[in-house]
């Protein structure tokens, strides 16, 4: 508004940058604002051109339309596990592992005997990387000389943890747990550290119970942490990959989209058209997430 | 000046800023001193490490001050990145296999001609020279060593336990059956790395299909809803319950190591797997037998062994000096001699040279074992991912077979499933 007020009253040179000013700007944001169209959109946009063609790597680019998308819908029989897979991950990750990770917090928050320990050794897994737990999962689950099956002493049929398809993914998903639920542990008591004594305080003297001043009251002033643990833990499951990929390379029951545009792509296949094809359907994924997101975000700054 | 045109601006500065960074990084002339050369190298193992390292050593020691750097990289990694290594910065020299893996990437353009080598070479086969052939007729590999795949077991256990060697898919069968009664896993079995199992696979299909059948069906030309795919299929889920339960869940180490441990009677292999699982002590232990006859017509015919080789990279800058390919074609002239693979295999005894000219006399009796199966084989298949295209072996047939072995009783719905996308790949060129 003063903008177009300043115009009003002739004030445009006064409004206007200087040359310098233009300088400054362009490198401090042309910049970045070409960085991100270099090495974010332009990779997102070759991405969804290419999931149209054909192409290894090496010779010509073919166009096919879309008859990638029909081959991957109809006739990549990894693919809708793998789709599956991903929501599951999500679904794990947001009703298990997340409120767990929410219930160690409020009971560490309270000051249990120990805390400090618990604290720290259920943190420790978030400094591995998923890869490394999936090493450490297979030094525990494999059939044949995994401690776990060394533990239950079951030799004569023992369990393949990782190697059955209907079981695998429930084994690998306990192992990202185990890291997620630290994460989350740590955000929630970050969180929990900042609600207002006073608060519970106050609503202690007008008679909650325990439950009551947690979920009426605390549980309302963790919002924003919600929605970080919420955002964190939708990418956790789009973006999960190298603990699959160091179990078994996310194949036999362990599919998900990010293992499959690897396959395609960076591995011997180089089905570049095929592979970029299956990136697209992830990109829409997230995009969904993201604009819901975003959505809520806005809405919220509305009704604040 | 208006936002747009601030942003025009801008973008024009910073790809005046980028651009020649870009180009000098894809320009660059031909480099190297001509006598140093750079060679990739998938054998990380420590066993074929070290053999290599020796092998390179002599070479070095034997020429005029050339010398030769190796980069190894993990052998899984090496492969799969294998496309992109090769369009990249490869090094000069590199190890590879021989067959449709190789000539995949002769007909993309991105190996050198060695055909001149080749006309010096002594002492190699005309089915090697068959293996190390592109589609143009020009030689693009020079081969080193190879490893035949067969049933693998141990002497003793056979002996104590009285089990005689068989010959046909039914004494096989029985054979297993009677190792079942005696409390073992009859036939070790594994396939979390997704390639083991093809060996099995090849085996049942060459035996009961024969040789051409199995190159025309991993060329592409058959189809794979044929009744004669579906019984290899069929021949297969009757040996799966004598078969370890969990493969997919195993790596060929684990199985190797059942068979080394006792736990398992017998397992289809290459030479180099229970070879490397057996502590030295035991190896004279180790012992294998043909894949047996399933129709006669074919009878023991076909042996897979896989050739190893190697090959220079086109896209090598260092390879544009001319000095720099001499030395190159000179370390491969040596490679390609019976001296040189015997100083591989010194320390190295779980492959077979190719040369006919290396020293056989101090093989052990399984090397001396595998060279009369090989050389007695009418047929030389390569494995499922070497005979037949990248893409297709992996992203179908890996998890075609898992899936096979974790359901085997859906035979049709997995060979449609196989033949649909078969098509659309092979349509992709």
């Amino acid at each position: 508004m003063s903008f177009i007020s300043g115009r009003r009253t002739g004030r445009r040179g006064t409004r206007r940058f200087t040359r310098r000013d233009l300088v400054v700007l362009g490198v401090l944001l042309g910049i970045p604002v070409l960085l991100d169209i270099a090495i974010v959109w332009g990779p997102t946009l070759a991405s969804v051109a290419l999931s149209f063609t054909s192409w290894d790597g090496i010779g010509d680019i073919k166009w096919v339309g879309t008859r990638n998308y029909a081959n991957l819908f109809t006739n990549y029989p990894q693919f809708w596990p793998a789709a599956r897979h991903n929501l599951l991950w999500l679904g794990f990750l947001g009703l298990v592992a997340a409120p767990f990770g929410l219930l160690l917090a409020v009971l560490i928050d309270r000051g249990v005997r120990f805390s400090r320990f618990y604290q720290s050794t259920l943190y420790m897994p978030v400094v591995l990387s998923l890869a490394v737990v999936g090493f450490i999962a297979q030094l525990i689950f494999s059939r044949d000389q995994g401690a776990l099956n060394a533990i239950v002493g079951d030799t004569r049929t023992p369990t393949d943890w990782l190697g059955d398809p209907d079981l695998n993914i429930w084994m690998v998903l306990l192992a990202a747990a185990w890291r997620h639920t630290g994460y989350v542990m740590i955000l929630y008591l970050a969180g929990l550290k900042a609600v207002d004594p006073t608060l519970k305080e106050a609503a202690a003297i007008d008679g909650a119970s325990e439950a009551q001043t947690f979920f009426r009251v605390v549980f309302p002033t963790l919002r924003p942490v919600n929605v970080i643990v919420g955002v964190i833990t939708v990418i956790e499951s789009l973006r999960a990959f190298d603990i699959v990929y160091a179990v078994n390379h996310g194949r036999n029951g362990l599919e998900l989209l990010s293992v499959l545009v690897t396959d395609n792509i960076i591995g011997e296949a180089s089905r570049i058209g095929f592979g970029s094809a299956i990136a697209v359907v992830l990109l829409v994924v997230s995009l969904g997430f993201v604009a819901t997101y975003l959505i809520q975000e806005l809405r919220g700054e509305k009704d604040r | 000046m208006s936002r747009r045109n601030l942003l025009r601006g801008a973008a024009v500065g910073a790809g005046a800023v980028t651009l020649p960074a870009l180009l000098t990084a894809c320009g660059g002339g031909p480099g190297g001193d001509g006598k140093t050369i750079t060679l990739g190298s998938n054998s990380s193992d420590p066993v074929p490490k070290k053999a290599f390292a020796e092998a390179f050593d002599a070479y070095a020691a034997q020429s005029d001050g050339r010398k030769i750097k190796v980069n190894t990289v993990d052998h899984n990694t090496f492969q799969e990145n294998i496309n992109r290594y090769l369009q990249g910065k490869p090094d000069d020299v590199f190890m590879w296999f021989a067959g449709n893996r190789m000539q995949f990437f002769a007909e993309k353009g991105l190996l050198h001609d060695v055909s001149d080598n080749w006309q010096d070479y002594k002492g190699f086969s005309a089915a090697l020279k068959a293996q190390s052939t592109g589609a143009d007729g020009k030689q693009y590999l020079t081969p080193y060593y190879y490893y035949p795949w067969a049933v693998f077991h141990r002497k003793s256990l056979f002996t104590e336990r009285g089990y005689q060697v068989p010959k046909t898919l039914d004494e096989y069968v029985a054979l297993a059956k009677q190792m079942q009664k005696d409390k073992l896993d009859p036939i070790a079995f594994c396939d979390k790395d997704g390639w083991p199992a093809m060996g099995t696979f090849d085996y049942i299909n060459m035996r009961t299909n024969g040789y051409e059948f199995h190159k025309s069906l991993m060329a592409g030309e058959e189809a794979w809803t044929d009744k004669r795919v579906r019984e290899v299929f069929d021949t297969w889920r009757r040996l799966l319950p004598y078969c370890q339960q969990g493969a997919n869940g195993r790596t060929w180490q684990e199985a190797a190591t059942s068979l080394q441990k006792r736990d398992a009677g017998m397992a289809v292999f290459g030479l180099p797997h229970p070879g490397a699982q057996f502590p030295k002590a035991e190896q004279g232990d180790l012992d294998f037998f043909p894949f047996p006859v399933i129709n006669p017509e074919h009878g023991q015919d076909a042996v897979e062994a896989p050739i190893d080789g190697f090959l220079l990279a086109k896209k090598s800058k260092n390879l544009k000096n001319k000095k720099s390919l001499e030395s190159a074609k000179d370390l491969l002239k040596w490679l390609a001699t019976g001296k040189a693979e015997d100083i591989y295999l010194k320390s190295d005894p779980n492959n077979i040279a190719v040369n006919d000219q290396a020293d056989t006399s101090n093989y052990s009796a399984i090397q001396k074992k595998a060279v009369e199966l090989v050389s007695g084989a009418k047929q030389i298949s390569q494995f499922m991912d070497r005979d037949s295209r990248p893409d297709f072996s992996s992203t179908v047939m890996i998890p075609a077979i898992q899936k096979f072995i974790s359901s085997p009783n859906d035979v049709d719905g997995l060979v449609n499933d196989i033949e649909r996308q078969k098509k659309s790949i092979f349509a992709s060129d």
